[in-house]
């Protein structure tokens, strides 16, 4: 039961309730638990009708990119069967 | 390469990583490792998307508790149901709840019964359904881990500013870090590593885990609820055993920091205290692993306001049932007898057939396919 959905700020209101989109399904959801301002456009996720934070979507872009350097490295055969690390462990800690 | 816009929900679900991924994880996979996915949200994920079907034999899932519906006692459901039957009270909880089996059956047989029960999708709902019932009284039955004890303090917490005297609260919220530790104290444990669970971790932080790497040796990676999010735990998972170390990592960096929200943990502190022991139906009783209301808003506190009518005996679990087992990585759900026979989830003798989180439901669902 606690899963909770990454959703689009399309809207603010001065109680501090944010209309989200999650995909395509319009709600409201307040703001009240999240210690910092919040923007529309960014992305939260909900859970019983609250945002519980941010979701940084630049972070969300790192994680992509690593995953498509992986399959580049694949591609190029810089992965072999015996050696898969290609220093992408220590980007993550 | 034009701007396209990032979908948080495609992106972590690209069958091309996920192979990517899994080729990754079988080349550097050396030894065999006992993973414990606490959460129910990742037992779901696993299940769903056939991940032990793409990992080596290495790999190995050890099913947690990390479902707060599956692990609900019968006593604590029984209350629920003795308070539906009082003068002028309704019930209200989420509606995970609807089909929990209490020893008189659950709140939606209470309901069926003619008890006035309301399942609601935000804790905050209960004040409409206060307001348009002012002659009532109104019982929030709170469940959840982490994740969701926060909305039930901000419920608490708009009660208390308005000054509105017909909601009250029967807490049943847990905590994750108490029991991990009890199943790694347990002498048949057989866990190597944890995948931290999601959006716990986005209320507490990761820091709640220190422990574990340094006390235990065990190395815990937080990380998301999405497939890939899941494959790339388990590598970072692999890695550090491969290296010999056991540490604290984050997979999930989108959602999650060291500290957590600290909005919400401020409300949670302001209105709750752990209990001495909360009994986890599987798992039996576990120190310091429930909240309740702190002493100074007992007159909120449904458990102590109807002390006199709530029952107290012990309830055991059904003697066939082996969640307890299945939780330490000592038993898969196939290994019971009664594994979709007797129990299923439209019938549920254990907790872990309970909701579509746990490990049994799971299987049934998907496949015991293990
Ligand atoms: S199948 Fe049912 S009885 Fe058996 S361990 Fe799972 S929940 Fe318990």
């Amino acid at each position: 039961m606690c899963l909770s959905i990454p959703s689009k700020v399309v809207e603010i209101d001065e109680n501090n309730m944010a209309t989200v989109d999650t995909m395509g399904v319009k709600r409201q959801v307040t703001l009240d638990l999240i210690g910092e301002s919040v923007e529309v456009g960014e992305y939260v996720l909900i859970h019983v009708g609250f945002a519980m934070n941010k979701i940084s979507t630049e972070e969300a872009e790192e994680s992509i990119r690593l995953y498509e350097e992986i399959i580049e490295q694949m591609n190029s055969g810089q992965i072999d069967e015996d050696e898969g690390d290609m220093g992408y462990a220590s980007k993550r800690t | 390469m034009p701007q396209k816009e990032l979908d948080l929900f495609k992106a972590f679900r690209n069958p091309e990583h996920m192979k990517a991924l899994a080729k990754l994880i079988k080349q550097e996979s050396k030894t065999k490792i006992r993973l414990m996915e606490v959460c129910g949200g990742h037992t779901h994920t696993i299940m769903k998307y056939g991940i032990p079907q793409i990992l080596p034999d290495t790999i190995e899932f050890v099913h947690g508790p990390g479902c707060p519906v599956c692990i609900m006692p019968k006593e604590r459901i029984d209350h629920a149901y003795v308070l539906s039957q009082q003068p002028d009270v309704i019930m209200v909880t989420l509606g995970d709840m609807i089909k929990v089996p209490g020893s008189h059956g659950s709140l939606q047989d209470a309901r069926s019964k003619g008890a006035d029960v309301r399942f609601v999708y935000s804790p905050l709902d209960t004040l409409k359904i206060a307001k348009d019932n002012p002659e009532k009284k109104v019982i929030f039955f709170a469940i959840g881990f982490e994740t969701t004890t926060p909305m039930t303090a901000a419920l608490i917490d708009q009660v208390i500013k308005h000054d509105l005297k017909n909601i009250f609260f029967h807490i049943n919220h847990v905590t994750v870090p108490e029991v991990m530790e009890v199943l790694l104290q347990s002498e048949e444990c057989l866990i190597d590593a944890f995948i931290g669970p999601s959006h716990v971790s986005v209320i507490t932080g990761s820091k709640i885990y220190d422990q574990f790497p340094k006390k235990y040796h065990k190395p815990v990676v937080v990380t998301g609820f999405e497939p890939i999010d899941v494959m790339e735990g388990i590598l970072m998972i692999v890695r550090q055993v491969n290296e010999k170390r056991a540490d604290l990592e984050n997979q999930y960096k989108r959602s999650v920091s060291y500290e957590g929200n600290i909005v919400a943990q401020d409300l949670i502190n302001k209105y709750f205290d752990q209990r001495e022991l909360f009994k986890w139906r599987g798992l039996g009783n576990i120190p310091k692993s429930g909240l309740k209301l702190k002493d100074e808003f007992s007159y909120l506190d449904a458990e102590k306001i109807y002390d006199k009518v709530l029952p107290k005996e012990e309830i055991n679990d059904h003697k066939l049932c082996i969640c307890g087992d299945i939780l330490k990585g000592v038993a898969k759900p196939t290994d019971c007898k009664v594994f979709g026979k007797a129990c299923k989830p439209s019938s549920p003798i254990g907790s872990c057939m309970v909701s579509s989180e746990g490990a049994c439901a799971a299987y049934y669902k998907y496949g015991g396919v293990l």
